[in-house]
Formats: structure tokens, sequence, C-alpha cells
């Protein structure tokens, strides 16, 4: 087994300085919320450590995943990340193609048997024997199987990977399903969004090279210091929002001066995700401060919570327009009615016996 | 009397039998019948009330938390708190509706034995079918004479059970689920109530099953407050009064 390069040696080989290089450190630890004391320890393992070997898979998905990932800006750019991880295997990202390509990632499986972070994009799809998606000419189910087998913990990339997304939505017509539900028996970290946040999905990485460990997950199995809060807790509008300030139409004067977004149908009160802190592109913006609601991309089947433009989930066991509002209006209108008429007939019915009676005592 | 409560109701103060002012010869007969059993006693009283105000308050806020009302331009935002006023109040109704329903199954153990009926249904009772289903040609204009009952018809004990026993314990737990994620992973709400909102999956299913609470619940009120008054006109005890005096009284002596 021939010696692999430590990140430094990768750095310093590109021309990173040493000064770059410690700043490097300092930004990774800022941004996975450590104190300045672990920018040595972070330094030290980068000195030190081999490259963790990673191989990255592909399923259904959009590749948006990827195109986040190789957008990071802090841990550094794009290039020092793709070394960093010395990513051995990724059939978008690397030169070898085909059988080359498939030959790369047994020679890695092998090589690194017990030690490789396989990070998934996209998910299997299990209906027809995982015929709808073919890789080297098998289908992803087999192997993603195969890969996991030997990996020291998995990476669900996306909503894909995490949750299923678009091609999990319902009617589900390939059964595409996350990775956590096929496979069961090693650690999985899903990193949820469509795409995850670039820092986010570096930082996760880097976390796990450093510290030689998972992150902290929280319950859905996300790590806590970025998943660990709603966008709508973080939001720079939130005071609007308590205000009672909304945007009641799109463009209209509310809109001008950035109020809450809620009306129009944003899921940041119940999504998970640091875009409201971390943000995207270099920390430049996010939807809500682009003027667009959050669409919740990164909880669990956000396609089957009906229109990104209202927050009252559609419920289609109840036809196609239906939502909670509509249908408990239906119902209390239904019963209102039933009560109007049930009234109306108990004061016929007892109007008629007190004349009956009435008679009858006549009659007497 | 019919079985739905026994009758172990206690008389009515002990007080002699007196006749009032008004009464002529013919009512002299029915005041000085003790016709009146303590059904309520005063912690069931309090908590209907509370519940009440505490249900309205939580139905005209939780709907304003929906579809929030009109943007205000009352000052700065940082001056101004309506939104999370409507919360607050969402909030707080809450919790005392909370520790009310505690309060409330407390004296199911230790009240009289109309205090437990709210909590369960006696399906092993053959009687008690037998009185749903007069109960329900009573409501179908079938039955003419309405049966006496001390405590709930079967009718309403089975609302009961399922609009507020199981109705507001569904609505107290989601509830305070949605309430953990705003105090936040960490807390001791968030441990008790945050794996709930797990295994649901998405925050937004559960918003919109605590949605469709409101209107669960929002229907029960409309059937509770007219049958309590129907009941009161046409049915041969009375209801709403009973509700805040204790007592149940008897429009007749007929024993059934």
């Amino acid at each position: 087994m021939t010696q692999i390069e430590t990140f430094y040696d990768v750095m310093r080989r590109q021309g990173i300085t040493r000064r770059s290089f410690m700043k490097y450190c300092s930004l990774t630890a800022a941004a996975l919320g450590l104190g300045p004391s672990f920018v040595p320890k972070i330094a030290h393992a980068m000195e030190t450590k081999p490259r963790t070997p990673v191989i990255w898979v592909h399923g259904l998905e959009c590749t948006c995943c990827s195109e986040s990932f190789i957008r990071s800006a802090h841990p550094l750019a794009k290039d020092v990340v793709l070394s960093m991880i010395s990513l051995d295997y990724d059939d978008t990202l690397m030169a070898a193609a085909g059988h080359q390509a498939e030959a790369a990632l047994e020679d890695t499986i092998q090589k690194y048997k017990g030690n490789y972070i396989l990070a998934v994009e996209g998910n299997p799809p299990l209906d027809e024997d995982g015929m709808f998606c073919i890789v080297g000419g098998k289908p992803f189910v087999e192997q993603l199987r195969h890969a996991a087998k030997d990996a020291k913990a998995i990476i669900s990339w996306g909503a894909c990977a995490s949750y299923g997304c678009v091609q999990a939505a319902k009617p589900n017509p390939t059964r595409a399903t996350p990775v956590h539900k096929v496979i069961t028996d090693k650690p999985i970290i899903k990193v949820p969004g469509c795409p995850p946040i670039a820092e986010v999905m570096t930082g996760v990485i880097t976390y796990m090279l450093t510290f030689d460990r998972l992150p902290e997950l929280d319950r859905q199995g996300r790590p806590a210091m970025f998943y660990g809060q709603r966008i709508h807790d973080k939001c720079y509008r939130r005071p609007h929002f308590d205000a009672g300030q909304f945007v009641e139409h799109w463009d209209d004067e509310n809109a001008r001066k950035g109020y809450c977004l809620y009306k129009m149908g944003c899921k940041g009160p119940t999504t998970y995700n640091a875009c409201s802190t971390v943000r995207w592109n270099e920390g430049t913006s996010f939807p809500i401060q682009s003027g667009h609601g959050c669409i919740g991309c990164s909880e669990d089947g956000f396609w089957d919570q009906g229109s990104f433009y209202n927050r009252v989930t559609d419920l289609t066991q109840f036809g196609v327009e239906a939502n909670a509002d509509k249908v408990g209006l239906a119902a209390a209108g239904v019963v209102g009615g039933g009560i109007a008429l049930h009234a109306a007939v108990s004061a016929l019915k007892s109007a008629q016996r007190k004349t009956q009676d009435t008679r009858s005592k006549e009659e007497v | 009397m019919t079985g739905a409560a026994g009758s172990s109701g206690q008389p009515a103060g002990g007080r002699p039998p007196l006749g009032t002012a008004d009464a002529g010869h013919t009512g002299q007969h029915h005041v000085t019948r003790q016709t009146s059993i303590y059904v309520y006693e005063w912690p069931v009283r309090l908590w209907h009330w509370i519940n009440a105000a505490a249900i309205l308050v939580l139905i005209v806020t939780g709907w304003f938390i929906g579809s929030p009302p009109p943007s205000m331009q009352i000052g700065e935002a940082t001056h101004q708190f309506v939104f999370g006023y409507i919360r607050f109040a969402h909030f707080a109704a809450g919790m005392i509706m909370t520790v009310g329903f505690f309060g409330r199954i407390y004296w199911a153990f230790v009240g009289n034995h109309h205090a437990r009926q709210m909590f369960y249904l006696p399906l092993a009772r053959k009687s008690w079918w037998q009185e749903i289903w007069h109960e329900m040609k009573w409501y179908a204009f079938i039955e003419k004479t309405p049966k006496k009952y001390i405590g709930h018809n079967p009718l309403a004990q089975i609302a009961m059970f399922f609009f507020m026993t199981v109705g507001l314990t569904f609505m107290i737990v989601t509830g305070f689920a949605l309430y953990a994620e705003g105090v936040g992973q960490g807390s001791w709400l968030d441990a008790i109530f945050g794996p709930l909102r797990d295994w649901i999956g998405n925050s937004q299913v559960l918003h919109s099953l605590h949605h469709l609470g409101m209107y669960a619940i929002l229907v029960f009120m409309m059937i509770h407050i007219y049958a309590a008054i129907r009941e009161d006109i046409m049915s041969r005890q009375s209801m709403v009064s009973t509700m805040i005096s204790g007592h149940r009284t008897f429009k007749d002596d007929a024993p059934e």
C-alpha cells in the first residue's frame, strides 16, 4: 500500500502558503463552531493524517449536490477540497470513464477496505430490480450495496439520498428509496438539501477528517451543528414575523420593504437548515434574502407538501385541491347545516306535539 | 332511573323541605320533592369553563397563526409585536389547557364517578349499547320521549371520549411538539416531544395534523353547544345550568 499524501503535503504541492493554510484551518474551525484552541489541532491533523479516501457514487439525482459542492468557498476553493479528500471515484468529476472508472472504484474498495467514506448522491430505485438506474451496466442499487459493504461511514448527500426528494414524491413510480432504508448496518450522516449548502458539505467532510469521527448528529441523523435550528429561528426577517408585518402579494410595498414571507408560503418555520446563517455563494444571499420564501428543500417529503406558496399542506386524500382549511371548513359547514336543520325539525316537532297536547286536553 | 349513572348523587344540601312564597298550591308539591342530584363537583365545573375559554382562545389565535391577519403598521418592527402576542396567547392558553387537563385527570381519580365518565367507554355493558340505540332514535325524531340520565347520555359520552379525552391529548401532544421546535434542540421539551416530530418526518405534516385537530374540536364545540341547549329545552333534565351549579334537576317524576 502506497503512502497517501497528507492534506498539508497536497496543499503545499499546489502552491498554497503556510499562511493561507493556517487561515484555512481557522476558517474551518469557525465554520464548525469550534474555539480558537482547535485551530492548531486542525492544522496538526491536516499535517500528519493521510487523506481519507472517498468514493462518491451517483444514483437517481440531478448532480446539484456536486454542483454545490464544487462551489464551496470555506474551506478554501474547489481544487484544494478535491485534493483534500482523495476523491478516488466520482464518475462526474473524475477524468477516467467507462471500464477505467469502474476499475478505480474496485481498486479503492479493495485497497482501503473498511477505511473509506462512501458519499452517496441520489438514491437507488428498487422497483424492477433497480433497472431504472444503471451504472456501469448494473443497477445502481448493486453498486451501492457493494461499495457500502466495506465503507467506514456513509454520507447521504442531499434530499435524494437522505429522504428521496422529487423521484420519491408521490406516487414514486420507480420506488426510489433513501439510502438509510437500503443500507442499514453502517453509520449514515444525512446532509439534506436540494442541494445542501456547499460549506455544509465541506464542513462535514472536514470535521470527519479532522477528528476522525462523525459529527454530532440529531435524531434524524443530520449534523446537529448545521441542522440544529430552523431557517425561521435565525432569519433576519424574523422581527417582521413577530411584528405581524407580512408580504401580502409578490412585489407589493411590503415585499420591497423586506417583510416576512410567511403568507407567501415560506417554509422557514418548518425547515431545519443553515441557510439563514451560512447562506450561499460565499455567504452572498439565500432564498429569503432574495425575496422568495423557503421551499423547505431539506425536509423529508418536501415535494408532497403542496404548493411552495401555501403554508397549509394539500391533503390529496380528499381530492386534488383540498387542504386542511378546505376540509375543515367543509366539515364545519356540513355540521353547522346539519345542526340548523336538526334544530328546525326539533322546533317543528315540539310545536306539533304542543298543539296535539292542547288538543287532547281540550277533548278531555 | 336508567343505568348510565346509578344513583350516588348527594342530596341537595340536606335542607328541610320548605315551600317558596311564589309557589301556588300545585307548585308546592313540586318544590317539596327533592328532584335534583349533585353531579358535577366544583373542580369539574371549573375545568369545563376554563377549558372552554382556553379552547376559544386557542381556536381564534390558532386560526390567525395559520392565516395571519393583514399586516399592521403600528411602528417599526422593533416596537411592534402583534403576531408575537397572538402566538403568546396561543401558547399561554395551550399551557393553561394542559394544566387543566392534568387536573381533570387527577379529579377523575379522586372525584365522584361522574368525573370518570369522560375517560372510558363501557363497551362491555349491554344496556349501554341499547341506550345508544335509544339516543340515536331520539335524535332522529323516531323516539318521542327521551330517557333520563344523571351523567352523560351514551352519545355524549362517546363524543366526550373521542373529542376531549383523545382529541385534547392529541392536540396537547402535537401542540407541544410544535412548541418544542421553537424552544430548540437540547431543551427538555424537545427531548420529550422531538422524537414524535422526527417520527412524523416533516414538521409541516405535524402542523397540518394540529390544524385538522382544531377543526375536529371546532365541530365538537358546535355539536356540544347545540346538543346541550337542545337537551336543556327538550329533554327531561337540566343541562346548561348543571354545568354552572353542578345540580341535575329533573322535570318529571317518572322513573325512566
